[in-house]
């Protein structure tokens, strides 16, 4: 009787199989004044009930998305024998980095559908819904292309090492010029193309010390930080006149 | 070194930032230009965003001139008066350049008027300016080394209202050309982020007749002001003036400035402009270059917004 209701429960109750237990190598990034960018390590290890399927399969896809924020992309076109820009398209949310790690290929282990849901490929994490110029396509193309090689956009199809069918790790590399905000990590688990487990959890990215005294200064108050720059400046330029006329004496 | 600027958001190589400041600032203490039309399109080419470029080099520019027009002070080389009218049209003029700069920020175009003002400027300035270098180089040699200025005494500018004494530059003129000069020159000052003295020089020698000794200095004078005001503008209005960016480019402008000033002094006045003129063709044939050929990347990205 027992064991035929612990069965009845395990079939009822959607228990996963396979489970994510999740590691980072640091919890928030610190943008300081001499920040050159860092990266993060993030590991874990898939728990399990069960012994290790055989049937399919197992795809880890790792992502790390930067703040949302919307983007225009111009294009450029010859007019009177000079480049103007010409057309453009409104990107509504494009995440200011994107990284996509992976254990394999990311067509290997995702379906087609599944993307479609979960937009996890970076084609799909941009969302141009306003657009209404008939080679749009072209202009997301761009703005993968421009943001990729500025290392905000990344593509690691072998990123993720996954040992003893178990045990996971990848390094994101973030670049220097990061945006504030908080940056969402998401690790999927797949079989056969379906995801069978999430884990999500977010890193916030933040200037601290001075740099955040500046920004705060600089953004609060305003007139103030003027002042402070004309200051600097004046006091700068007197104090040098000052220098080289000791100096030529 | 790399060093992470706070309000521009990128990491630069700092050494690389006080290198410029210092070679900007040599050329600045020697023809009294601000030296921004060199020094924005290079903070362009080293990856600081455009807009942050621009209210930066407005406060750099503040420190440059500063330093420069001490020296010039002590050597009685500035018309506090000229510099007066001129700051009041440039006042006026910055105003206006703004509104225009935010209203073409809009239509994705603000670039292109940029470059474009910088090509026609330069090119027409340049010209003017080696051609009658050249001039004055060979009739100083015919007549043996001793050079008058070629002033034009009279020509219409002398003919309108409203004159005025300026007795540093002896001379006798009405307000209205210097505070059109100054109106244009505040107004290109905002658009291509440049204190205007590669403009204005040229104007105060040729427009309204100054003796070249004291148009560096006076024209300093109002660059102060005028690029203290832009400043202003863009510190409470875009948040775009980065104080760690500005101190590297001032410490090594301040510096630069300081050794221009004195070779400055040391050179022939139409040496002076020769190499200034080709300076200024220099630039303004990289920038033409730029608009011609097919760009590698026909794509750019710009803040969104609707």
């Amino acid at each position: 009787m027992i064991r035929l209701l612990v069965l009845f429960l395990l079939l009822a109750a959607p228990v996963k199989a396979e489970e994510i237990v999740l590691g980072l190598s640091r919890d928030e990034v610190a943008i300081t004044a001499t920040f050159q960018g860092s990266e993060i390590l993030i590991f874990g290890a898939i728990k399990r009930d069960a012994p290790i399927r055989t049937d399919s399969d197992l795809g880890v896809i790792v992502t790390v998305a930067g703040p949302d924020l919307p983007v225009t992309v111009r294009k450029k076109d010859r007019r009177l024998g000079i480049w103007v820009n010409t057309e453009s398209v409104d990107v509504d949310v494009a995440p200011s980095f994107y990284a996509v790690a992976t254990n394999r290929p990311l067509e290997e282990i995702l379906t087609f559908t599944e993307d479609l849901n979960t937009r996890i490929s970076t084609q799909r994490a941009i969302r141009s819904v306003g657009a209404t110029i008939d080679n749009a396509q072209s202009f997301t193309e761009a703005l993968i292309r421009i943001r990729s090689d500025q290392g905000l956009y990344l593509k690691l199809p072998t990123g993720v090492l996954v040992q003893e069918e178990s045990l996971f790790r990848t390094l994101i590399p973030m670049p220097a010029n990061l945006t504030e905000g908080d940056y969402k990590a998401e690790i999927y688990l797949t079989r056969g193309g379906q995801i069978v487990d999430l884990y999500s959890t977010t890193i916030p990215v933040k200037k601290v010390g001075l740099e955040r005294w500046l920004y705060n200064l600089a953004h609060e108050n305003a007139f103030l930080y003027g002042l402070m720059s004309l200051s600097i400046a004046i006091a700068a330029g007197w104090g040098a006149s000052a220098v080289f006329t000791l100096l030529r004496r | 070194m790399q060093i992470y600027l706070p309000i521009a958001e990128v990491s630069v190589n700092a050494f690389l930032l006080l290198g410029l400041g210092g070679i900007v600032g040599v050329l600045s203490g020697m023809f009294g230009v601000g030296g921004g039309f060199l020094m924005t399109p290079l903070l362009f080419f080293i990856g600081i965003p455009p807009a942050v470029a621009v209210a930066t080099e407005a406060n750099q520019i503040v420190a440059s001139s500063f330093s420069g027009v001490l020296a010039h002070l002590k050597r009685k080389t500035v018309d506090l008066r000229m510099g007066t009218v001129l700051l009041i049209g440039g006042l006026v003029g910055s105003g206006l350049g703004i509104i225009l700069f935010n209203y073409l920020k809009a239509l994705g175009q603000v670039e292109l008027l940029v470059q474009l003002c910088y090509v026609v400027f330069l090119g027409m300035i340049g010209t003017l300016m080696f051609i009658e270098s050249l001039k004055a180089i060979r009739k100083s040699k015919k007549s043996g080394g001793v050079f008058v200025p070629t002033r034009r005494k009279h020509n219409w500018v002398h003919n309108l209202p409203f004159k005025m004494k300026f007795r540093v530059s002896g001379l006798y003129i009405s307000v209205i050309p210097p505070l059109i000069v100054g109106v244009l020159v505040g107004v290109l000052a905002a658009i291509m982020g440049v204190g205007g003295g590669f403009i204005m020089v040229p104007a105060m020698i040729y427009l309204l007749g100054m003796p070249t000794k004291v148009v560096v200095g006076t024209s300093l004078f109002q660059i102060i002001f005028v690029t203290a005001f832009t400043t202003m503008l863009h510190a409470t209005t875009n948040y775009t003036v980065d104080i760690v960016l500005a101190v590297l480019l001032l410490v090594g402008g301040v510096v630069g400035a300081q050794i221009g000033t004195r070779i400055g002094v040391k050179m022939k006045a139409e040496q002076l402009r020769i190499w200034l003129a080709i300076m200024v063709l220099a630039v303004c044939g990289k920038l033409a270059f730029d608009l011609l050929i097919t760009p590698s990347e026909l794509f750019s990205l710009g803040a969104g917004g609707h």
